[in-house]
């Protein structure tokens, strides 16, 4: 069943595109990773999920128009718009006291049981934690929250890297099952490569790139090339060729693995490198079109 | 015995399966302005303070000044009611008047505080509607502040009423005649009467401009408040030499006569209670009017929290 289902979705501010007919399908139990430069529209595009914008186009989440019907899509869905936006001059026993008044799906225990394995105290205030607690914070009140739709945008910006891959880790093993389905965005893509089921890349408004984690680790292998072979590799029409340590690399798409293994070390490419040569030519036709 | 407990018990459970329904529909509003009173404790702490602040310099007042009662007493022979009663008059107007600018202060932030935090974006992640988010705010603004109030001014004049008996007592004094002279269940109607007509229905759409404008406003919303009203007024002024909109600004602070308003002569406490006259004042037009502009001032503010973006 689909999750998330957008028809020529497009939102603009002033003469601004910000989404320019975006068509896109999440199924449920799906873990999707947005990724794009700033700019690109994720922001907008994850607000149109949540119904905090208006559009213009065709959105359903879990069967429902998010602009029209947020009030009861929040009982659904939930997310963390950023790192920082817990109201500072909450006590972390009034949060969850508050989330379990006004949330039928909160489980208070649960997000208790979570709080128990941090240092955060009860009585303490928000103003007063460090930001990676503030997120831990969060993160319990939110996984408490038996919701069908988790969304994240940037949730661990400006967060340390324990703190960073702890977020991750807890999310995938104390939250995520395959009835619920996660959209999240990042810049900090090498730390989400090993979680995302589903890879979006976006850029100008337009979806540049929709594959599967199993179809891109399939499609996409990066080569790197024995000095003599360079010459033949760079016939097989590499999408990106870049340098380390004096030795060329070449990413290529839809290549035969038994072919480039004759050329070097193959092995799949990281996310970080594939958006470098998909975003960095600022072609994404070209891109589009070879997509499924 | 166990007949009638099974019926309780029964009925428990009956008002447990109805609740729920009813629940869902309150509980994010009880949920809200519970944490409105948690993020904004001057709503209670501020009245507190100065009726704190009054009852100790009467209590000064009290010891310091020889024989006040006999004294005044003499003054206004005529109206001895009046003698007993100004202290606790005075008591009366600074609570209020504290309420008031806690109030104005409360409004101006209120949806302005959380867009300029961005926590706005935490409250939108839960499912409490706009419409609850806001109503949340008007309760603190026209039910919480003025019940605080209320309650805040009825203690402060029971202590004051105990502090003067003792110091009458401690002087070897007759409390005869404070204690029946000073009618202190019927000066605390006439406050609960007044704060009603007047703080809740009749300034109503005053605090729902100030709601507005905090929605609304990027910064500065207390100039957003006060300045366009007041460039109105000078305009009509400069451009047509009239005055309507002044007036009727100036109806809407100060009130009709029959709200019982701190007119010349006619003390809003007035425990004769003479000005009370709710039929008179439930006919006057301006009370629905303004009330009707307040639902609108809080519709458009609803409307303004779902578009606009955090800043």
């Amino acid at each position: 069943m689909a999750c998330i289902e957008a028809h020529a979705l497009r939102k603009t501010y002033g003469s601004t595109v910000a989404l320019d007919n975006v068509d896109l399908r999440v199924d449920e139990g799906r873990i999707l990773g947005l990724i794009g430069p700033n700019g690109a529209g994720k922001t907008t595009a994850l607000n149109a999920i949540l119904g905090l914008t208006p559009f213009q186009g065709e959105l359903r989440v879990l069967g429902r128009d998010p602009w029209k019907e947020r009030d009861q899509l929040m009982r659904d869905v939930c997310f963390i718009a950023d790192v920082a936006v817990l109201p500072r001059w909450m006590r972390v026993s009034q949060a969850l006291e508050f989330v379990d008044g006004v949330h039928p799906r909160f489980d208070r225990a649960k997000a208790e049981g979570f709080l128990a394995k941090t240092a955060i105290k009860r009585a303490s205030r928000v103003r007063e934690l460090s930001k990676g607690m503030v997120m831990q914070l969060h993160l319990a009140l939110v996984m408490a929250i038996d919701a069908r739709l988790l969304v994240l945008d940037e949730p661990t910006l400006g967060l340390d890297i324990l703190y960073r891959k702890q977020f991750y880790d807890s999310l995938l093993n104390d939250y995520f099952d395959r009835s619920r389905t996660i959209v999240v965005t990042t810049h900090l893509v090498e730390e989400v490569q090993h979680v995302l089921t589903d890879l979006m890349f976006i850029n100008h408004g337009r979806i540049v790139l929709n594959c599967t984690m199993e179809e891109f680790e399939s499609r996409y292998a990066e080569v790197k090339v024995k000095p003599e072979k360079l010459a033949a590799a760079q016939a097989l029409k590499p999408i990106q060729e870049r340098q380390v340590f004096g030795r060329s690399v070449l990413l290529f798409d839809h290549a035969d693995r038994q072919q480039l293994a004759a050329l070097g070390e193959v092995r799949t490419p990281s996310i970080a490198d594939l958006f470098v040569a998909v975003m960095g030519d600022e072609k994404p036709e070209t891109a589009q079109g070879a997509v499924r | 015995m166990n007949t009638q407990s099974n019926t309780v018990q029964e009925s428990a459970l009956e008002s447990q399966r109805v609740a729920p329904a009813v629940l869902s529909a309150t509980r994010p509003l009880y949920w809200s302005v519970r944490r409105e009173l948690w993020e904004n404790r001057s709503i209670y702490v501020a009245p507190m303070a100065v009726a704190g602040v009054i009852v100790f310099g009467y209590l000064i007042a009290l010891i310091h000044v020889p024989r006040p009662i006999q004294e005044m007493a003499a003054h206004h022979h005529d109206i001895p009611h009046l003698t007993f009663q100004d202290p606790y008059n005075v008591a009366s107007g600074f609570i209020m008047g504290t309420a008031l600018i806690v109030g104005v202060f409360y409004c101006l932030d209120a949806l302005y505080g959380e867009r300029r935090d961005r926590s706005i974006l935490f409250w939108k992640s839960l499912p409490v509607s706009d419409l609850t988010a806001v109503l949340s705010k008007a309760c603190i603004a026209l039910l919480v502040l003025p019940l605080i109030t209320m309650a805040i001014t009825v203690a402060t004049h029971w202590i004051m009423f105990l502090l003067n008996s003792a110091a009458l007592l401690a002087r070897g004094q007759s409390v005869a005649a404070l204690w029946s002279q000073l009618p202190l269940f019927r000066m605390d109607l006439a406050l609960f009467y007044h704060l009603f007509s007047m703080h809740v229905l009749w300034w109503a759409p005053i605090y729902a401009w100030l709601l507005l404008v905090s929605a609304w406003a990027r910064r500065a919303t207390f100039l957003w408040a006060f300045l366009p009203p007041l460039s109105v007024s000078i305009l009509e002024k400069i451009l047509f030499g009239t005055s309507h909109f002044t007036s009727m600004l100036n109806y809407r602070f100060s009130g009709d006569a029959t709200v019982g308003a701190a007119t010349a002569g006619s003390f809003p406490f007035d425990p004769n209670m003479t000005h009370l006259t709710p039929g008179r004042f439930l006919s006057i037009p301006g009370l629905w009017i303004g009330l009707l502009i307040a639902a609108a001032l809080l519709a458009a503010a609803v409307q303004l929290r779902r578009y606009r973006d955090p800043m």
